[in-house]
């Protein structure tokens, strides 16, 4: 288990930070639950995703400075190496100032997974499981499980092997299915659970304890061995820690659908 | 006067001393052997020196085992595959393939991994030369922007791959992620004159062979190994021209030959060349007088060879289309005397015909034989001339006329094919050798007659003049004619 995960936040109250996001909170949209086969499992594993709310767009450096601006803990000079390491919001000009170098509207990146967590909690959101983010993210423009279709694959391929993309602006992709942006093409994501791939319940790798994602054990592993823009997600998150911060990896939020 | 004598006795003081730290010098050279290569010493550190293909560190020579550091930076970056043509590689050192490490047995590695902040992929490293579970992989995994450390001894010498081992395997390896590691003997491999670093891989791309733009890596046609270029170094060209290898008649030239695959296996040869020595897949079995020496996927080859003669010797891949069609082509041009002795150089030249055998010129002759239809319209013409251009010129010429850079001339919006029609009647009714300058290029290579008749040809260079930009020109079968009475 990580450790990482084990670290209790100290209670922060941040009512204050959802009154000036609110025009992002407003743009969520729904994700219709169902179950799917995610890309590491056994055939017969079926995974059942409930109905929830996701960000349309990957939360922006103009969204993040507001928070910053409220909770000065989580600026560049004072956040806790614990929580995000040398790199964190590296790219801003200045601790409170993203200033000209980035547009407002670019993803935020180099934001670590506890500022993310806690970004997120401030809404009254969450970040998404990789099970969330995976549903989410296999519908193409028209329909909600594009995995099928090679064009789907090839096109994020295609994007995964495109330079600097996070100096894109948000939108500048394509909305899928359920009505979400830039899933694919812009940045990758952090995830609630981003580094359980590693560590499986799932009896046959826990007898070899080989579930890394290296050579053989990639293969032996996964379900659809076509899928390589998911085995290159998958790779990415058994990549990093949750205080590591990187210019590609950003993050949005989702949340829970309240049964009234 | 008294000096003297304790001058000399000075002299011959020093001469001793200077002679016995010589001898101590020597001796410390001298390397105890050790039963099992784990237990040789590594003294001191040492930064590795790392070179980008085709050029190779300095050898070990006599020097003991070090603790050497290798710093290795991951940079995903576009080039160029061939004239117009780019593609996103992924490289260790910023070249494919990677940069050359040169070690010796007993050398404790401390390996830097670096993944440069504007990747977009984390990746790792497994060294064929590393004894452990996954060969470093699993201890060099690194997401963008960090740095990964590990450490580990060379015990076998020989000249191993690394490759990245980051899912998708395929992918990152076909993207160009693989290069070499030597690991010298004690006391170093014998010295050359000359050693270069050459890589074969196979490159799959959206687009067909030389189409043009950014072209992105294709997944189904890596999976069916249906590979659109096979290159060396990285690129079509990247040792041709005037970046062929070189050197002088009476060398030795050694070379480092890896195969990074991901697919294919290498027949490679050097046309024109035996090999004196090849290390047989890099490892320590010695064979003698070998034409062609084959490299498995993720194997390598080390090879030598002295030249004699002066001239181009051309490094192929022998499963040959890939050398003439995708690209496997490299050069190494020697200077020097000739040598007649070895090899007389042209004696006489002319094209050969079996003209007494007459099996080819007899259909045109008579004319019974011929059942072939004339063409009615350009439109036939056209349709006919496609036909023999499939069987006739395709090979060379290619499927749109593009030709091969750098060997076969380009028919597609040519200035040489559209400047004189009668010369291209004469080339195809009697061949062409010599040296043609065609869009800028310089092609020195040969074309031999073409046993077509009157009206194939007609058909065939009015397909040719009426496609890829040209001039539109009609051919006729009495223009064919004409010429042909006219020689």
């Amino acid at each position: 288990m990580n450790p990482t995960f084990k670290i209790v936040f100290t209670f922060v109250i941040c009512s204050a930070l959802i009154n000036h996001i609110a025009a992002q909170s407003e743009s969520m949209t729904i994700i219709k639950g169902g179950t799917y086969i995610p890309l590491y499992g056994i055939d017969s594993t079926t995974v059942t995703v409930n109905s929830f709310l996701m960000d349309v767009y990957p939360v922006t450096n103009r969204d993040y400075l507001i928070f910053v601006e409220k909770f000065p803990r989580w600026n560049r000079s004072n956040v806790k190496r614990l929580f995000a390491d040398e790199n964190y919001l590296i790219n801003w000009e200045r601790k409170d100032a993203f200033g000209n170098r980035l547009l407002p509207n670019t993803p935020v990146t180099n934001v670590s997974w506890f500022a993310a967590k806690k970004y997120c909690d401030c809404l009254g959101k969450r970040l998404p499981t990789v099970d969330e983010w995976e549903y989410a993210a296999m519908a193409d423009e028209i329909s909600p499980d594009a995995r099928e279709k090679k064009s789907y694959n090839q096109h994020i391929l295609e994007w995964y092997e495109t330079p600097k993309s996070f100096k894109n602006t948000i939108g500048s992709t394509f909305v899928n299915y359920w009505g979400v942006s830039d899933l694919h093409g812009l940045v990758w994501e952090w995830t609630f659970d981003f580094n359980s791939v590693l560590i499986s319940g799932e009896s046959r790798k826990d007898v070899d304890k080989d579930s890394n994602l290296f050579c053989g054990s990639a293969a032996v592993g996964a379900t659809d061995l076509m899928n390589y823009a998911a085995f290159m997600r998958y790779a990415f998150r058994g990549s990093i820690d949750a205080n590591y911060t990187g210019n590609s990896l950003g993050f949005r939020c989702v949340k829970n659908i309240e049964i009234e | 006067m008294k000096k003297f004598p304790l001058q000399r006795g000075l002299k011959l003081f020093t001469f001793i001393g200077l002679l016995t730290m010589f001898c101590s010098c020597v001796n410390n050279q001298k390397e105890s052997t050790y039963e099992d290569t784990v237990d040789i010493p590594a003294s001191r550190e040492m930064l590795a020196e790392l070179t980008s293909p085709p050029n190779v560190p300095r050898g070990v020579g006599r020097r003991k085992a070090k603790k050497l550091i290798v710093n290795m930076e991951i940079i995903e970056k576009v080039g160029e595959m061939t004239d117009g043509v780019k593609y996103v590689y992924w490289t260790f050192g910023g070249t494919v393939p990677g940069s050359f490490i040169r070690t010796r047995v007993g050398d404790e590695v401390e390996f830097h991994l670096k993944n440069h902040p504007d990747n977009k992929l984390p990746h790792n490293i497994d060294l064929h030369a590393v004894t452990g579970p996954g060969g470093g992989a699993t201890s060099s995994f690194v997401a963008p922007g960090y740095e990964a450390k590990f450490s580990f001894k060379v015990l076998n010498p020989g000249l191993y791959v690394y490759h990245c081992a980051t899912a998708p395997v395929g992918m990152h390896i076909a993207n160009g992620m693989y290069g070499l590691i030597l690991v010298e003997p004690a006391g170093g491999l014998p010295r050359v004159d000359k050693e270069y670093y050459i890589m074969q891989g196979d490159f799959y791309t959206k687009g067909d062979y030389g189409d043009r733009g950014l072209q992105p890596f294709d997944m189904q046609k890596a999976i069916d190994e249906d590979a659109d270029y096979v290159v060396f170094n990285g690129k079509v060209g990247s040792m041709t021209g005037d970046n062929a290898l070189t050197a002088n008649v009476g060398e030795t030239v050694r070379l480092y030959v890896g195969n990074g695959g991901p697919n294919l296996v290498s027949s490679f040869h050097v046309i024109g060349e035996i090999f004196d020595i090849v290390r047989v897949e890099g490892g320590s079995l010695i064979n003698k007088n070998v034409q062609t020496t084959l490299i498995p996927a993720g194997g390598a080859t080390i090879v030598e060879f002295r030249v004699n003669v002066p001239g181009t010797y051309i490094i192929v891949d022998h499963s040959i289309f890939r050398a003439f069609n995708k690209g496997a082509l490299a050069m190494l041009k020697v200077l020097g005397e000739e040598n007649e002795k070895i090899y007389s150089g042209i004696q006489e030249e002319g094209i050969y015909q079996p003209e007494g055998g007459g099996i080819q010129i007899i259909p045109t002759d008579n004319g019974d034989v011929v059942s072939e239809i004339p063409a009615k319209s350009l439109k036939e013409r056209m349709e006919f001339g496609k036909i023999t251009y499939q069987q006739t010129c395709f090979a060379c010429h290619q499927g749109t006329g593009q030709g091969i850079p750098k060997a076969f001339p380009p028919l597609a919006a040519s200035d040489y094919l559209n400047a004189d029609v009668n010369r291209a009647i004469d080339i195809v009714l009697y061949g062409k050798r010599g040296e043609i300058t065609v869009n800028g290029e310089k092609y020195k290579s040969v074309m031999t007659r073409q046993v077509l008749t009157d009206e194939e040809i007609a058909n065939v260079l009015t397909y040719i003049y009426n496609n890829w930009e040209n001039s539109k020109a009609e051919v006729t079968p009495a223009m064919v004619k004409s010429r042909r009475e006219n020689h």
